[in-house]
């Protein structure tokens, strides 16, 4: 078995860590606390280093397969989204229904418009299942910063200066939090007619921000009372020096975890209102409508489903393992 | 159960205590953990032995190899992605390291226990004591619920737990660091087993209390006449307890010797480093000793003796043979019994 | 504990209050007029309209139709639509098969979760391990509504083991399809939750306790490990009781269950306020309520908390 597979969820370490607890408690052999008697410098360099825990996260990450693949989906998708053109020459709104109608896929014919056959209009499934990333991602890179930047000042607000400051925040994020997301953003959206991608990325990060808002606060709650923390007080430097340089680097390891995580279920949950009628409309291209569209027919004609359905799980599988693989990496705790 | 019992009733596998074989023999035992790119060489040929009644005290720094040696007697290590490449663990003449699971399984708990260091994290939170302590009666005596119970405040009154009726349905956080302890040692008590391995018992706890539950574990032991040993850090617990001492140091015994004599006369530059680093009145003002360096890394213990880059007398020799564990002899070569020191020049450390 | 209980019902009404408001917002300023829509092509009769407008209190102030409506909240009233039909009546109707369905979620969710993940868990870095972190990740990623056709048509219309849509929303065996799809995303996480938290608490200290108390091995699984690991999985199965019930729309479209789902989404096409404040209203109820009890479940299941 390679040594890549050893631990693919927990990243590498785990076994040393597990050796390190049965070892001996407190020092352990492994650990960088009892190095050997004399380091030379390049030792001692290459452990500081280590130490970090970007650092260590980085390692961990350029070996874990988990972490490959995706962020080579990830990037694959965000080059289809920005450069449609470069992957097929069809026009995804080009209508045939003469000779196209629900024509079935020729796998063959790689990359070209009859790739994955046509729908029910007679366009082509291939030429709008790689248009139609552009508007997934999007909706899911808007809500994802907006949602951040929102969530995050939040929860950071509330987190480090408690008080009745946290006591308003906490409770309306709990009033927010306490909205069905998807029941609240079908009656956002049905106030708008025109239901652009801005709209939609609206809509959901109206909703959406709570979740970052309430790891933020936690994080931040933690990290403010670690020791270097206590000792910048201590030293006298200001609040928003204590804030910029010491708490927000700490405190974002898990607010970005959840990001990357969210960030494919905003896609996926633009696709379900897109299904539900409520969320992108045409012309813009979308999986969502174009699977909503699928399933009236799909009955002899599961192709027009399979491909932007597929595509869609592509997407949302891609994000979401990237953020599982950041995590383990990030996180000490299974180590 | 009925397994010990048939090993109980076959004497040639299972030897009494004549006195002559001891009640636990830990024979050149080597543990090693596997991890992802290095192999910790934990422990590296380790020898003890412990008779009923008697207290070995086995003394080391952190790493040293004493807490993993514990726990490979009691077969609780993890493995993997621990190992026991060789070695014996001899109880009661028997080797547990060719026992089946289930056979070491009916030994654990029931004829040796042990009491660890955090009595916090060592006690299940979110069970009360009396459950802890009576799963030992229904487990290995198949008791009722209510007759563990019973037995469980038994217990508690006897290591001296105040009000034991009304606390036994408590949970570990809501009693004291001292009492919590009290109830680590009710609990490897309970079956009274043959032997107990007590992993720093003390360590967590304020000075005032650890008196009292040393004193606590001495005497139990004086009535059960178990055998006991103590992994501990700190010469000061071993001196009052300890009939015997190892002293380990990078999973080796570097040096055993009866407790009064080790103090008295050391026979190991690490021995003498550890007992000049104790405080003392007499020497206030001066500036404390410390051996200099840093235990070394398991993965590359240094070749020859493993304490020769921080040994003041360390000479060639030193750097490239690893010392035996000498017999330890007066100057005119009269024996001095249970003396033993793994250093090239332990004469010269104990007589000059 | 009593005292407990009442501050956080205390905390609980702004939450209540804030939660409902918004709704109401959101809802009420929608555009489009449901009043209206009554005369369909044809123009209404301008004073009939205001009568109508009046008698539904659409011409007050937005924070007086709130307080009205709170105020019939408090009698069970739920208000009327605009077809005159009591919205309790179309709660009562769609609520009892919506929670059915969500109960059959939780429970596959629960008890197929909590096997996976203990397996996972006890056997980190293993096949089954990795096994289940896989399906997870896959189930996750697959959003419920291609799920749902999946399943469809693999086991209504291909193998026939049940019927493709629901022909009577209230039989529980017909609920058991469209159950296991709405609880599918739970279920990972359940699963996850639960190989994380045994996983760690494996490397527990009392855990090396029980090994050397020389515990039988199912013991110590048992009563020890899973006893400490089920904490935060009871957490989460407490919260997700009422997200699936707000999240079943989807499943309940696809599968023809008459739940809160189709009566929230009939709300919204006919401008139907009324109704959909109504439903969300009744889960937000659902989701505090369900918050308190997971509070105080809390206590029962981790004696280190302690409520003051």
């Amino acid at each position: 078995m390679p040594e890549i597979y050893d631990n693919p969820q927990s990243g590498p370490g785990t076994r040393a860590g597990n050796a390190a607890v049965a070892a001996d408690r407190g020092a352990t052999p492994t650990s960088p606390k009892a190095p050997a008697a004399g380091p030379s410098l390049e030792d001692k360099v290459r452990e500081e280093k280590a130490r970090s825990l970007w650092g260590d996260a980085w390692r961990d990450l350029r070996r874990n397969p988990y972490f490959i693949i995706s962020s080579f989906l990830v990037v694959l998708l965000v080059f289809i989204a920005l450069f449609p053109g470069w992957f097929t020459s069809a026009d995804p709104r080009d209508a045939d229904l003469t000779n196209h109608f629900l024509k079935k896929p020729e796998l063959g014919s790689f990359f070209t418009a009859d790739w994955f056959g046509y729908d029910n209009q007679g366009r082509s499934i291939y030429a709008r299942v790689i248009y139609g990333t552009r508007a997934s991602i999007q909706v899911g890179v808007g809500v994802t910063v907006i949602v951040t930047i929102v969530g995050g000042l939040m929860g950071m607000l509330a987190g480090y200066f408690g008080g009745w400051l946290d006591a308003l925040l906490s409770r309306i994020t709990d009033v927010f939090f306490g909205i069905p997301f998807l029941l609240g953003a079908l009656v956002v959206l049905n106030a708008f007619t025109d239901r652009s991608v801005p709209v939609v990325i609206g809509a959901l990060a109206f909703l959406g921000w709570t979740q970052i808002a309430r790891v933020m606060r936690g994080s931040v709650i933690t990290t403010k009372q670690a020791d270097y923390v206590v000792a910048a007080k201590a030293l006298g430097a200001g609040t928003s020096r204590i804030l910029i340089k010491h708490i927000l680097p700490n405190a974002m390891a898990p607010v970005i975890v959840v990001a990357t995580i969210a960030l494919g279920g905003y896609i996926s949950a633009e696709a379900t209102l897109s299904y539900l009628g409520m969320g992108l409309a045409e012309p813009t291209v979308s999986w969502g409508i174009d699977i909503s569209s699928a399933s009236k027919v799909v009955r002899n004609n599961p192709h027009a489903l399979f491909f932007p359905a597929g595509m869609l799980t592509l997407t949302v599988f891609a994000f979401i393992m990237l953020g599982d693989a950041v995590r383990d990496a990030l996180d000490p705790k299974l180590r | 159960m009925t397994t010990i019992d048939k090993t109980a009733s076959a004497p040639s596998r299972r030897i009494e205590d004549d006195g002559k074989t001891p009640l636990l023999e830990v024979r050149d035992l080597h543990v090693e953990f596997k991890t992802r790119d290095s192999l910790v060489k934990a422990v590296n040929g380790v020898n003890y032995s412990v008779r009923a009644g008697e207290t070995l005290a086995v003394l080391g720094e952190s790493g040293s190899g004493k807490s993993v040696t514990a726990q490979a007697i009691m077969g609780i290590l993890d493995m993997p992605p621990g190992r026991i490449p060789q070695g014996e663990i001899r109880f009661r003449g028997e080797d547990m390291l060719t026992m089946s699971n289930e056979e070491r399984r009916q030994i654990r708990g029931r004829k040796i226990a042990m009491i660890f260091q955090d009595a916090l994290s060592s006690l299940n939170p979110v069970l009360s004591v009396g459950y802890q302590l009576g799963e030992m009666f229904r487990v290995h005596q198949g008791m009722s619920r209510k007759a563990a119970k019973a037995k469980s405040i038994e217990l508690m009154d006897r290591v001296r737990i105040p009000a034991a009726k009304d606390r036994v349905n408590d949970y570990p956080h809501q009693f004291s660091g001292g009492m919590r302890q009290r109830i680590m040692i009710a609990m490897a008590m309970a079956l009274e087993p043959d032997l107990i391995i007590a992993d720093e018992p003390t360590t967590a706890l304020d000075v005032t209390v650890q008196a009292q539950v040393m004193d606590l574990l001495a005497e139990l032991q004086a009535e059960y006449n178990m055998g006991l040993i103590l992994i501990t850090h700190d010469l000061g617990v071993v001196a009052d307890v300890a009939d015997k001492i190892a002293v380990m140091y990078a999973g080796r015994i570097v040096e055993t010797a009866p407790v009064h004599e080790l103090y008295k006369r050391p026979a190991h530059p690490y021995t003498r480093g550890l007992l000049d680093s104790i405080p003392r009145l007499d020497q206030k003002g001066q500036e404390l000793y410390a051996i200099k360096g840093l235990p070394p890394n398991l993965t590359r213990i240094p070749p020859g003796c493993a304490f020769n880059p921080r040994c003041p007398k360390a000479q060639d020799i030193c750097r490239s043979e690893v010392p035996i564990l000498h017999p330890v002899t007066e100057r005119d070569g009269t024996d001095l019994p249970g003396r033993g020191s793994a250093c090239h020049f332990w004469k010269e450390t104990i007589h000059g | 504990m009593g005292r407990y209980v009442a501050r956080r019902l205390l905390q609980m009404i702004p939450v209540f209050i804030g939660t409902t408001f918004l709704i109401f917002v959101m809802v009420r300023t929608l555009p489009g007029d449901p009043i209206r829509a009554l005369w369909g092509d044809k123009a209404p009769d301008p004073t009939q309209l205001a009568a109508l407008r009046h008698e539904y209190g659409l011409d007050d102030p937005l924070w007086q139709q709130y307080l009205d409506y709170m105020k019939g909240l408090f009698q069970a009233d739920f208000g009327k639509t605009v077809g005159g039909r009591p919205v309790s009546e179309i709660l009562t109707d769609a609520f009892p098969v919506t929670i059915r369905l969500a109960i059959i979620a939780l429970l596959f969710e629960m008890i197929l979760g909590l096997v996976l993940g203990v397996f996972a868990g006890m056997k980190r870095g293993k096949i089954v391990d990795r096994g289940v972190l896989i399906l997870t990740l896959l189930v996750i990623s697959i959003p419920v509504f291609v799920l749902a056709y999946i399943f469809q048509t693999v086991f209504g219309t291909e193998l026939g083991w049940t019927t493709p849509t629901v022909q009577d929303s209230m039989n529980m065996q017909e609920l058991v399809l469209p159950g296991i799809v709405l609880g599918s995303l739970s279920l990972a996480y359940v699963a996850r939750l639960t190989r994380t938290t045994v996983a760690e608490n494996l490397r527990a200290d009392y855990m090396r306790t029980a090994l050397a108390k020389g515990l039988p091995k199912r013991r110590i699984v048992v009563n020890h490990l899973l006893r400490n690991s089920l904490i935060p999985v009871v957490t989460f199965l407490g919260t997700d009781l009422g997200a699936l019930m707000g999240g079943a729309i989807v499943t309940e479209g696809i599968f023809n269950v008459q739940g809160v789902g189709g009566a929230l989404y009939q709300g919204l096409v006919r401008r139907e306020g009324s109704t959909v404040v109504g439903i969300v209203t009744c889960l937000v109820f659902v989701y505090l309520a369900m918050s308190l009890i997971i509070d105080l479940l809390y206590a029962v299941l981790d004696p280190r908390i302690r409520y003051a």
